[in-house]
């Protein structure tokens, strides 16, 4: 198989010509934080957490979609990267209410996990408290608003595996939302499989399976591996 | 469609010419201020007072000092008219006959009528003006192809098409010298070069008619003016580097120029100059208007490609560039309107020509939308090189009743604010970018002492926040977040330690932004805390934020 040779964090590796950075650095024990980026589902580089720095280059560049090259010499952890993955960690805390006491992901939760890794220990932005609506309509799902951190991986899920397409965000900046159908109440949202993909996809608990109390919901992120390498590997685990 | 045709129609139109002209203004500025009132009262005054076998008036496009609207041009003797009302009409047009003989019927001067306000057509505003890309417009009727084939018009595409290999339009193009007029900078012909040199037989041009700055309306002239000019400059692109279907992706906003896009597309297929076999070559290429719906985002290259795909217009991580894959995954060549608008006179007069005008690294002129506290506003097409100084005070005017002007704001949202000590920096891609500003697409918004710096960045920053599509995360929430620590500081409430934290935003915004948008939405910000920092300090210290000195 056609290699490439590259430095990441100091580590001499070497990775199939065809991954992505993130890719390589994750099959070498390196970790990058990630919040838009699902295995199985397209990259979108929307989180902005995974950015690195490529030496030779000024601009930051998102891991997730920067394919590895011979001789690149990638830094994943620098105090700058790190500051910044702070900073946007902090702003989404501050953008909608985040209250992991109350939240049924608490304790499973990709963007606490995130808070602590990147060090968050207290939000120094205005918290904005929007008041935002919960969709309970589905009859076995339910939608928050309010602990949504607009990665889009719902969406993604939905449209490239389920086929789908029920979930798509409207407004713009600030005021974008995840939808179903038509902007329409999610139990009515009439495209909806009820598969609960996008509950399984979701990093935090704005998807969540109804019934479930604080801390309760633990996601079964195999549900979600098995099912891609049916898809892409063609090999059923039962 | 052969050569002779095309000179046989620009003979036709010449000769149908009346010897005098009276050239109306019919661009969106003038329309708003009645002009197309001001043309029927010509028409009707011309018939009555008998003169129709002498004198006609013409629709024009932009006579570019939007502030005199409705402006009236005589041509051939060039006497320009402003703030023209139908009812000075009639005695404009008398004042046209011969004095020895003033036919009775002639309505005179009405007593009560003021007469017409006299322009100055040698004034600096004018004289000092390049026009390149601005050459026919109020010249020529934009919604006449004639009109625009008798002042040379699709002459260069019969020329790239039939005298020319694509390899040489290329090589002429990138001989030039010629940087993208989108804001950008990135010299046109390498661009044509890659997108050339793609496989695939399905290629796209588009043009950038996205205009979304705030006060800046160069495209939206140029569109209104000569609409030809950009369906001729996207053909010889088409010609150039193989492709066969372009789109305009232009906004909503401008009704008129939609209108006269249409109208000029209609035209030039009819007369086989778009469609299939231009010009009796294998050259088959189409232009189809595409309707933005009003997000500024939409103006971002790849977030525009997947408006024109139907889907939601956000942007999307480069690369892949455009020119290698872009509109359904082909590649497609990006230009926006003052580019495309450069290329017929590049190869009419030559790239030796075109390289001769403007500095070293920056080539050509640029069309620039004068607005703000500014007496002359409007537009003007200046060598690059000149002087921001000279843009202002001399072509400008200066600050109206008897101000100073204290900063210059180019580039729109992703721009910075210039302060006056610096206005004697030359026009340039590289030398505005050194002072944490941006050529844009060519935006001017003059201030004076009267405004208020921090509240000039809360409201870019304002707009920014509006106008972010909410994909990526520093954008989405970081606008938010500085547009509260700016509102703050305008209100007088912020500590020192808000206006480091707004800088330590600006900073992480600038780097981890996904799209252009995001990481220039600072720039208001930084500009105005380089050159302005007093203004911050005073606020933080006076409370209240202290109106600066009148």
């Amino acid at each position: 198989m056609p290699v490439k040779t590259l430095t990441i964090d100091g580590q001499l590796i070497t990775s199939p010509r065809d991954q992505t950075v993130l890719d390589a650095a994750r099959g070498h024990g390196i970790k990058i934080p990630t919040l838009c980026h699902l295995d199985g589902v397209s990259e979108v580089g929307a989180c902005r957490l995974c950015l690195v720095e490529i030496a030779g280059s000024n601009k930051l560049v998102p891991s997730c979609l920067t394919q590895v090259a011979e001789g690149m010499n990638v830094t994943t952890n620098s105090p700058r990267l790190q500051d910044y993955r702070k900073m946007i960690v902090e702003l989404l805390f501050a953008e909608r209410n985040h209250v992991c006491s109350v939240c049924v992901a608490n304790g499973h939760c990709e963007l606490q996990e995130l808070a602590v890794a990147v060090g968050m220990d207290h939000v120094r932005f205005e918290y904005q408290f929007p008041q935002l609506p919960v969709d309970v309509s589905h009859d076995q799902f339910g939608l928050d608003h309010n602990r949504c951190v607009m990665c889009t991986r719902c969406v993604r899920v939905c449209d490239e595996i389920e086929g789908a397409h029920t979930w798509d965000v409207s407004g713009r900046g600030h005021n974008a939302r995840v939808i179903t159908d038509l902007n329409q109440p999610w139990g009515d949202a009439e495209s909806c499989t009820s598969c609960g993909k996008c509950v399984q996809a979701c990093p935090t608990g704005a998807l969540f399976r109804q019934g479930a109390t604080v801390a309760e919901m633990q996601k079964d992120k195999e549900k979600l591996g098995s099912l891609m390498q049916a898809r892409e590997k063609k090999q059923w685990v039962v | 469609m052969e050569l002779t045709e095309l000179h046989q129609i620009a003979e036709h139109e010449r000769a149908q010419q009346k010897p005098v002209r009276i050239r109306c203004c019919a661009a969106a500025g003038c329309v708003s201020s009645g002009s197309l009132a001001v043309k029927q009262a010509f028409d009707r005054a011309i018939a009555e007072q008998g003169l129709s076998d002498r004198v006609q008036a013409c629709s024009v496009g932009c006579l570019r000092l939007c502030c005199a609207g409705p402006l009236v041009q005589m041509d051939p003797s060039l006497e320009l008219y402003e703030e023209v009302t139908p009812e000075q009409v009639p005695s404009l047009v008398a004042s046209l006959l011969p004095a020895a003989a003033p036919p009775l019927s002639a309505p005179g001067a009405s007593p009560g009528i003021p007469s017409a306000k006299r322009g100055d057509p040698q004034a600096p505003f004018f004289t000092r003006q390049m026009p390149i890309v601005l050459e026919n417009s109020g010249i020529i009727e934009p919604e006449r192809i004639e009109s625009y084939i008798a002042a040379g018009g699709y002459r260069a595409l019969h020329h790239a098409i039939r005298e020319m290999s694509p390899a040489q339009v290329v090589e002429c193009i990138t001989r030039s010298g010629l940087r993208g007029r989108g804001g950008g900078g990135y010299p046109t012909g390498v661009k044509w070069s890659l997108v050339a040199k793609m496989p695939g037989q399905r290629k796209f041009i588009v043009c950038n008619a996205d205009e979304g700055d705030p006060g800046a309306f160069m495209d939206r002239s140029v569109l209104e003016s000569d609409p030809h000019r950009v369906l001729e400059g996207m053909a010889i692109a088409a010609c150039a580097v193989g492709a066969t279907q372009g789109y305009i992706y232009v906004r909503g906003e401008y009704p008129l120029a939609i209108h006269r896009l249409e109208v000029a597309i209609k035209q030039a297929k009819k007369l086989g100059l778009l469609g299939a076999g231009i010009f009796d070559s294998p050259l088959n290429f189409r232009i189809d208007l595409r309707i933005g719906a009003g997000a500024f985002v939409c103006g971002e290259e790849t977030a525009l490609i997947e408006s024109i795909e139907g889907r939601r217009g956000m942007p999307q991580v480069r690369p892949p560039y455009p020119a290698e894959k872009g509109l359904w995954d082909c590649p497609t060549l990006i230009n926006n309107v003052e580019t495309f608008a450069n290329i017929a006179p590049i190869i009419n007069k030559g790239a030796e020509w075109f390289a001769g005008i403007g500095t070293a690294k920056s080539k050509g002129t640029k069309v620039f939308a004068l607005a703000g506290k500014i007496r002359h506003t409007g537009l003007v097409e200046v060598p690059m090189g000149m002087t921001l100084n000279a843009i202002v005070e001399e072509l400008g005017g200066g600050a109206p009743n008897g101000g100073t002007i204290k900063a210059v704001q180019t580039g729109g949202p992703s721009g910075g604010c210039i302060p006056a000590s610096l206005l004697d920096t030359p026009v340039d891609y590289e030398s505005l970018q050194a002072l944490g500003s941006i050529m844009g697409s060519g935006g001017m918004i003059v201030m004076d002492q009267t405004t208020n710096m921090v509240e000039v960045a809360k409201f870019f920053m304002e707009f920014c926040m509006d106008e972010s599509c909410g994909k990526c995360i520093p954008c989405r929430a970081g606008t938010v977040q500085m547009y509260r620590l700016l509102s703050r500081i305008v209100a007088g409430d912020a500590s020192p330690a808000e206006v480091k934290q707004l800088e330590m935003l600006c900073d992480m915004v600038k780097h981890t932004s996904l799209c252009g948008l995001g990481q220039s939405a600072p720039n208001p910000v930084l500009s105005t805390l380089r050159y302005f920092r007093p203004e911050y300090d005073r606020a933080l210290k006076n409370g209240r934020i202290a109106l600066p000195l009148r």
